[in-house]
């Protein structure tokens, strides 16, 4: 499944889609960078609610398909462009990291 | 000695919220040059985690990043506080980040760990009130 049926299939909202056609492949969900980048595996899709421009710099370097932002939390200003120029795709939701996690399991991730 | 390719980078000590644009570059550089997935990843990785280390405890330093034949070589320079406990830093855990650096994501303890992991060799240089030299090799898949 790719980024973009992923938003479909798992009822996402659009941040920003730089590259849509990203392949998914399973979830992480943390906040805590570090953990975020020594555990996160390539090509999943990130869950979180941190919101500041070090989530795309991670993004990158972990590799994930797309950052998740959950509980409805926004991205600091300035985050979306910079995501968007270095082609990290962020989706956002108002349910949890929990609920999120669940309909991307349901949507067969 | 033998020409090779470097990339080196002024790690900026004021701006957390930009930190790890050294290593986003070096990431984009190794695969231009062809670097196999496994070995920028592992790359990208240990860099990252020393390059926001000099950003949030040395207030910044020097990145090199140097191409050998046989492996990767990052080195990370600084004229921050110095670390006195180097095993205990190196535990999963421990941390001396601010509440105000742990807010933004920060201060798991897990960054140490993370480059050891990563890399083949790593040899940490720090004095205490002098700075820190991080030393870490990569060597490529098979
Ligand atoms: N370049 C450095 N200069 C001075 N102290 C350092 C440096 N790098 C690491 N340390 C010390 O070692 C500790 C452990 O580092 P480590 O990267 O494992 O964790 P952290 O940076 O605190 O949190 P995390 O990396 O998980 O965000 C730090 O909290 C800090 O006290
Ligand atoms: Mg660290």
């Amino acid at each position: 499944m790719n980024v973009q049926e992923l938003i479909k299939v798992a009822d996402l909202n659009i941040v920003t889609l730089p590259s849509p056609e990203r392949e998914v492949e399973g979830a992480y969900i943390g906040d805590l960078l570090s953990w975020v980048m020594g555990r996160a595996c390539e090509n999943n899709a990130w869950i979180t609610i941190m919101s500041n421009s070090n989530i795309v710099a991670v993004a990158t370097l972990a590799d994930v398909s797309c950052i998740i932002l959950a509980e409805g939390v926004t991205p600091d200003e300035g985050v979306t462009e910079t995501a968007e120029s270095k082609g990290v795709n962020i989706l956002s939701s108002p349910k949890s990291a929990y609920e999120i996690a669940k309909a991307l399991f349901k949507s067969g991730l | 000695m033998q020409e090779h390719l470097i990339f080196r980078f002024d790690v900026d000590g004021e701006d957390f919220t930009s930190a790890g644009q050294a290593s986003v570059h070096v990431k984009k550089n190794l695969r231009q040059i062809g670097i196999d997935p496994e070995t920028i990843r592992r790359v990208s990785i240990a860099m990252y985690e020393g390059e926001i280390n000099m950003v949030i405890h040395a207030g910044g330093g020097v990145a090199e990043v140097h191409v050998y034949d046989e492996y990767i070589e990052i080195i990370l320079d600084d004229r921050g506080p110095g670390i006195s406990d180097i095993d205990k830093a190196m535990q999963e855990g421990y941390s001396t980040a601010s509440d105000n650096i742990r807010s933004l994501g920060f201060g798991a303890g897990m960054g140490l760990p993370n480059m050891k992991k990563n890399t083949d060799k790593l040899d940490i240089f720090s004095t205490v009130g002098v700075g820190t030299k991080i030393v870490m090799r990569v060597n490529y898949k098979n």
